[in-house]
């Protein structure tokens, strides 16, 4: 249960992000803000699954889908994104239940799993590269601008407006994430996540288990696409979909710390103004310089910083609270096939 | 004359579709071996594997458009250096995650992919290069192939055989098969695994290497280039099995027509739509693999 000074902190500071942007107008900073908690809306919806050892290399092409079925929907048949959400995410659903079934009734799991999401990412970008006639293909795709209603178009001009959407998807992501924490459901799969066949026998259906959470997972992450597209007002299948963008999900989740309501958001936080950084101090000079320190620091922490940053950090502050459950030992841990 | 009447039978282009297939099957079946091996000894999954294969098409490219080398003295050095590499991305990144649980591995390969990706875009920039190389076509009946693929396609049945030889023949490489059975005993028995790992990864990195040589020849060299092979050999090497070095040889196959055949009735894209498509259908008649891994 969350205790009274928790429940106080937690009110102080949701109001204080409230009021932010009220007091303070800077548009790139707000701008900054605005992607932070959209994408860490993204990375706490594959870290749903991602803690319970189900890393899922496929966000990327949910997202996609989120971001390109709302866009598409709106631009050729005019429907506006107050549907075209719901049907985005409902197609995304779909996709992860037609490729989670087989992967959970057969026991795909471990390296197996992994390169089959992988795969899927890859194929959704292969697909909106296809379809170049409709989505543009590599070039990218921009939703018409709204002549009449803004909100029905969900198109706003003002940085402020946006912040706040953000804000409250961000924290739909946040209690969605307790709320998993605190049900049945959450001791189900890290019984899964640390011996399939023992929660099998236990009791635990365990194919159901995990489609429930893949989809729940699946349904945000199309959520977190879609609301992208209409802030940027600009997708490309390399923005939205594809491997980078699943990869750049995993490293956030890991480097914030998989665990804890608040990693994945600290990981937006430290790779979005990292990213930021990097790109002002290289300027145009370079391109790529960004993703190459990017890329050596995550290694880095994949290595030596295992269980996240706040993780790290939590586990210092309070050493003797609790025994860590073994599976939370490891950044991530996976049944291993036959293991 | 008979082959008139056979031709006949078959639509021309449903035939040359058919046989591009198989030359392209090659070169998707080498990448699996390299892959697969990594897998099978290592129990690693190299995510890079195809960025790899980026920096060594790179480095055809330097050396045979820059530096003015033959084809011939540039490709064994590419696979040489696409070899370091793999040793040295053990060395570096696998090695001290050895212990920990696989997952964490296979994501720090990801990360080198991203390092590997934007190596190339800074060193080299975005601009689409190629050998210059133009390579005749040849003209069989009614049907064209490029010479390029049927060479690539020969290629790496010679890189496959060389590699099985190494494996059966050598001590080495009965060390790496005693190995990809048992990792624990092999250690026991005198043998260092560290070592063995070490020249594992070298070779799936020469393999790598030796595909690059031979993609570079159909293709143009990109940063990004790895995306667009990367998918379809994680799906080769799923499909066939993990570690089953038979079962990804036909897989390949199996990959690499229904990509060719998909491909003659819309565009190449479309191909892969269907072979991830196959491929689900698949994952549900036999999930482990078309021949399921020996234990």
């Amino acid at each position: 249960m969350i205790g009274q000074g928790r429940l106080a902190a937690w009110g102080i500071g949701l109001a204080a992000l409230v009021a932010l942007p009220f007091l303070y107008r800077d548009p790139y900073h707000l701008h900054i803000l605005v992607l932070i908690l959209i994408w860490s809306f993204a990375y706490t919806s594959w870290s749903m699954m991602g803690r319970f050892g189900l890393v899922s290399l496929g966000h990327g092409g949910f997202m996609g889908i989120g971001a390109y079925v709302t866009a598409l929907l709106w631009n050729h048949l005019g429907w506006s994104p107050w549907i075209g959400i719901p049907i985005s995410m409902v197609a995304a659903g779909a996709l992860a239940l037609i490729v989670g079934y087989p992967c959970f009734r057969f026991r795909i799991t471990g390296h197996y799993f992994v390169l089959v999401t992988l795969a899927l990412s890859g194929i959704v970008l292969q697909v909106i590269t296809a379809t170049r006639d409709y989505t543009g293909g590599s070039l990218g795709y921009t939703p018409n601008r709204a002549s009449g209603n803004k909100l029905l178009a969900l198109q706003f001009d003002d940085k402020t407006t946006w912040y706040l959407i953000a804000l409250g998807v961000w924290l739909f992501g946040i209690v969605v994430w307790h709320w998993v924490d605190r049900s049945m459901a959450r001791y189900a799969l890290e019984a899964i996540s640390e011996d399939e066949d023992a929660a099998a026998a236990a009791g635990v259906d365990v194919t159901a288990e995990k489609l429930k959470i893949t989809l729940l997972s699946a349904l945000m992450t199309a959520l977190a696409g879609a609301i992208y597209c209409q802030y940027q007002m600009f997708i490309t299948p390399d923005t939205v979909s594809g491997i980078a963008v699943s990869l750049q999900m995993v490293f956030a989740a890991i480097v914030g710390g998989l665990f804890v309501s608040l990693g994945p958001t600290f990981g937006a936080i430290i790779t979005i103004l990292l990213a930021e950084t990097l790109r002002i101090g290289f300027g145009t000079k370079a391109v790529g310089w960004d993703n190459l320190v990017y890329g050596v620091l995550l290694v880095l922490f994949i290595i030596f910083l295992p269980k996240g940053i706040l993780g790290s950090l939590l586990d210092r502050l309070k050493p003797q609270r609790k025994v860590p459950r073994a599976h939370e030992q490891e950044a991530v841990q996976i049944a291993r096939p036959g293991a | 004359m008979f082959m008139q009447a056979f031709l006949d039978i078959f639509d021309i282009y449903l035939l040359e579709a058919v046989i591009n297939g198989i030359l392209l099957g090659g070169v998707l079946a080498l990448l699996a071996l390299g892959l697969n091996l990594i897998f099978g000894v290592i129990d690693v999954t190299w995510i890079c594997y195809a960025e790899l294969v980026m920096i060594g098409m790179y480095a055809m490219y330097f050396m045979v458009q820059y530096y003015g080398l033959s084809y011939f003295i540039a490709a064994p050095l590419t696979v040489l250096l696409v070899a370091l590499l793999g040793a040295a991305l053990h060395y570096l990144v696998i090695a001290p995650l050895l212990t920990a649980p696989p997952i964490n591995q296979l994501l720090a390969t990801g990360g080198v992919l991203f390092v590997l990706q934007s190596f190339a875009t800074v060193a080299f920039g975005i601009d689409f290069r190629n050998l210059g190389i133009r390579l005749p076509v040849l003209a069989f009946g009614d049907m064209n192939f490029s010479y390029a693929r049927l060479l690539s396609f020969l290629a790496a049945l010679v890189g496959m055989v060389a590699v099985y030889l190494f494996m059966t023949r050598t001590f080495t490489g009965t060390a790496i098969r005693a190995i990809s059975q048992d990792r624990q005993i092999m250690a026991l028995m005198g043998v260092d695994t560290k070592r063995i790992y070490l020249i594992t990864s070298a070779i799936g990195g020469g393999l790598a290497g030796l595909a690059a040589c031979l993609l570079v020849l159909q293709y143009d060299v990109h940063p990004f280039v790895g995306l667009s092979f990367g998918p379809i050999t994680f799906l080769i090497c799923v499909l066939g099995g993990l570690g089953n070095f038979i079962g990804g040889f036909i897989a390949a196959f199996v990959f690499a027509e229904i990509i060719s055949l998909g491909g003659l009735f819309s565009d190449l894209e479309w191909g892969y739509v269907l072979a991830f498509a196959f491929f689900i259908v698949m994952m549900f008649i036999r999930p482990a693999g078309l021949l399921a891994r020996r234990r």
